[in-house]
């Protein structure tokens, strides 16, 4: 018997294994270190970060590049804590996750014991769901429940508080112990009044518009979308985090909606009479104030979380199901209307709004991000940062599948672009991996240059240092009279000494006329990760731009031509 | 605004450590203030009931049954603002009493059943039992006397016959 029984941390990552588990991201400690004693000799890779936060959005980009649930394993106290960013980043984008943290011994807990944190109470708003692990046999029912919330339903973060007496005890692994969920609820299916009543609408409309979200990516759903706006000849606008749910090269295809979305979205949104939202939750992003949002157009909604059914915008019709299984089902219910004259509209203004930016003078962040992204093909991993690159990114990364493009989109968390590149490299080694950084964001998070380096993983880290934190620059210079306030970045270092600290490949582009020449290099460099440092146009602004509280037809679609003094070289 | 209704919130959830906490956050998250609150035990150990009484406008009111479902340790959570079931509570009133007013309050206190569990020289001590609104009442009525001390277990409520609550 005694030499079958096997410490409660090795069941656990046997369990994580047996579920197809490859990698654990983390940092260990003392309250972890049993967890760390039995990754010594398993198959699971322990992926060293040097930073707890740099762990969850590694875990975090494996994730949405392979749809996998990422684990991060790290230490009590300050290591918890250090992973709150990340799992709130995860949380505000349904990304499944596992954290398990190391804790005190049980005794302990709750005594202000050595680097105690109360990580459950502090991460209670932030979780799918979350576990203090009390008793050694609970281990296996609980690691499996975790992965089971993690990934099922509208996916999330769990995290699983372990005591480091719990994960030290030794146990009989063979004990039979399944999951036990009596109240996590169903996947709800469409039921089919809500999918006449949403085809009615949508065969009747004279110039509906798709919104695609999240939710299409997540749930695989975007064969039966493309079906679905081909059959029915409606334009489709993907938002921030919904790129490559559609193609972006479809010429049904309108782009981003919202504050930095493209003019011909918004204003096919504000035209519209019908708007198609499909996984994708209102934000306030996009739709500003709601009593305001397209209050001429009807709307359907399409989500698997029933809690997101009116909670920003009322509806006329909410379907409440899996993306993928809803549209399937809603195919057959189609009758195409006339879309006809809507479709020209649209696209005259997409012929007369377009994106652009200026090629002439000097470097700017928008055509090295568009040429890269260009050159890195179609099948590459974009990761951005957040920011103005994001924004740029967004813009021109034309991304036609899902998963291949990867942003912090409802929590905006600077210093997400690095790791998240490591975490989708790590998950599939066959593809290009980019990542779009600004000079403010990487700093961040520019330890885990280390990790990327370690691994040998051929990243190519882009970055648009306009020595600003720039979107916040953009806000002051157009909405506080130019008052710049803590957003110059000063003392940047010299990224390129950076680099080669780390032991890694850089290159650096000042001139738009280098752009290409400097990119072949980038990307035929795969030894290990490498910066590409681009030294972009300081005072460059996002445009369009939707202002803090303005309806979507009230965007200001280009920079305004006058320059106002001393306010740089603005567009 | 929309109006403000009270509403009779019955959860049945896991009884684990934590789940107040998070049913409790839902509230608070939205500024959903709970106007009582009553935890006990449900007919088998692993579970337990919650009765809560909240106010608040429809909207909220829904989005928070909603977050209420969301966790996975909340089996299920339903208002009962529209419903007729039963509901009760139970309210000790120490009630400041010389001994010439002694009559009058029992005399009162009988008329709505309630019971003494303690008398001294200057006070008296009244259960009540029932609707909230009787206990209201109740309270109404004690009041010119001079209220000491009142404390009320919240409401529990239970559907009528076999109709399990929800
Ligand atoms: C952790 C965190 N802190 C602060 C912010 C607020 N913020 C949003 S964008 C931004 C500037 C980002 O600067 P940089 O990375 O250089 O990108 P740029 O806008 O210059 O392209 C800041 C400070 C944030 N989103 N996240
Ligand atoms: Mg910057």
């Amino acid at each position: 018997m005694a030499d079958k029984m096997k410490t409660a941390a090795e069941v656990m990552l046997d369990v994580l294994y047996e579920s197809g588990v490859r990698h654990v991201f983390g940092i260990p400690g003392g309250n972890s270190i049993p967890i760390y004693d039995a990754l010594t000799n398993h198959p699971l890779e322990l992926i060293l970060t040097r930073h707890e936060q740099g762990a969850t959005h590694m875990a975090d980009g494996y994730a949405r590049s392979s749809g996998k649930p990422g684990v991060v394993c790290v230490t009590s106290g300050p290591g918890a804590t250090n992973t709150l960013t990340g799992i709130l980043t995860a949380m505000m984008d349904s990304i499944p996750i596992v954290v398990i943290t190391g804790q005190s011994v049980t005794p302990n807990i709750g005594l202000d014991a050595f680097q105690e944190a109360d990580i459950l109470g502090m991460s209670f708003s932030s979780v799918k769901h979350s576990y203090m692990v009390t008793k050694p046999q609970d281990i296996s029912r609980i690691i499996k429940e975790a992965l089971h919330i993690a990934t099922t339903g509208r996916p999330g973060p769990v995290l699983v508080d372990l005591p480091k007496d719990v994960s030290a005890a030794l146990i009989d692994p063979t004990i039979e112990n399944d999951r036990d969920l009596p109240g996590y609820k169903e996947i709800p299916v469409a039921n089919s009044e809500d999918l006449n009543k949403t085809a009615d609408l949508m065969n009747r409309a004279l110039r509906p518009v798709i919104m695609a979200g999240h939710g299409v990516v997540l749930s695989g759903a975007e064969e039966p979308l493309l079906q679905i706006a081909e059959k029915m000849n409606i334009p489709v606008s993907t938002t921030l985090l919904g790129k490559g749910g559609f193609p972006d090269t479809h010429e049904l295809s309108i782009g981003m909606p919202g504050m930095h979305g493209t003019a011909y979205a918004n204003k096919a949104l504000s035209g519209s009479d019908l708007i198609i939202a499909i996984g994708a939750r209102w934000d306030d992003r996009i739709t500003g104030i709601p009593e305001n949002f397209c209050p001429n157009a009807r709307k359907i909604h399409f989500d698997i979380d029933p809690v997101e059914m009116g909670k920003i915008i009322p509806v006329d019709c909410s379907v409440t199901g899996d993306a993928k299984a809803s549209l399937e089902a809603l195919l057959p219910l189609l009758e195409p209307g006339d879309t006809g004259r809507w479709n020209k509209q649209v696209n005259r203004w997409k012929r007369e709004f377009p994106l652009k930016y200026r090629k002439e003078g000097k470097l700017r962040a928008q055509h090295i991000i568009e040429e890269l992204a260009r050159m890195a093909g179609p099948e590459a991993i974009a990761c951005t940062d957040v920011g103005q690159h994001q924004m740029w990114a967004a813009h021109f990364v034309q991304s036609i599948k899902g998963r291949n493009w990867l942003t912090s989109g409802g929590a905006g968390t600077m210093g997400f672009g690095l790791p998240a590149a490591i975490g989708a490299q790590l998950a599939r080694p066959e593809s290009t991996v980019f990542t779009v950084v600004g000079d403010g964001s990487f700093q961040m998070t520019l330890c885990e240059l280390a990790t990327a380096a370690n691994n040998k993983l051929p990243i190519k880290i882009l970055i648009t240092n306009n020595r600003y934190l720039g979107m916040v620059r953009q806000w002051q210079h157009m909405f506080y009279e130019n008052r710049l306030t803590g957003v110059e970045l000063e003392g940047n270092p010299d990224f390129m000494k950076l680099a080669s600290a780390y032991g890694i490949k850089g290159f650096r582009v000042k001139r738009s006329s280098d752009v290409r020449k400097t990119l072949k290099a980038a990307l035929a460099w795969n030894d290990g990760p490498c910066i590409i440092e681009a030294v972009v146009e300081q005072h460059d602004n996002v445009f369009p731009m939707v202002p803090a509280g303005a309806t979507l037809d009230e965007m200001i679609i280009e920079a305004p031509r006058k320059k106002r003094s001393g306010a740089g070289d603005e567009q | 605004m929309e109006k403000s209704i009270k509403h009779t919130i019955s959860l049945l959830v896991s009884n684990k450590p934590g789940v107040l906490t998070r049913v409790a956050l839902v509230f608070a998250r939205r500024g959903f203030n709970i106007d009582s609150l009553v935890v006990s035990k449900a007919q088998s150990p692993e579970f337990s009931r919650m009765n809560i009484e909240a106010t608040g406008d429809e909207k909220t009111l829904n989005l928070v049954l909603a977050q209420l479902n969301r966790l996975v340790d909340v089996i299920h959570a339903v208002d009962h603002a529209n419903e007729d079931v039963i509901q009760r509570e139970l309210a000790l009133f120490k009630v400041s009493c010389p001994p010439e007013k002694r009559t009058e309050v029992l005399q009162i206190a009988e008329t709505f059943r309630g019971q003494t569990v303690d008398i001294g020289d200057e006070t008296i001590t009244l259960q009540v039992t029932g609707k909230s609104s009787k206990v209201d009442a109740f309270h109404t009525m004690m009041d010119p006397f001079g209220i000491l001390e009142l404390v009320r277990t919240g409401k529990v409520l239970m559907s009528r016959g076999k109709a399990a609550t929800a």
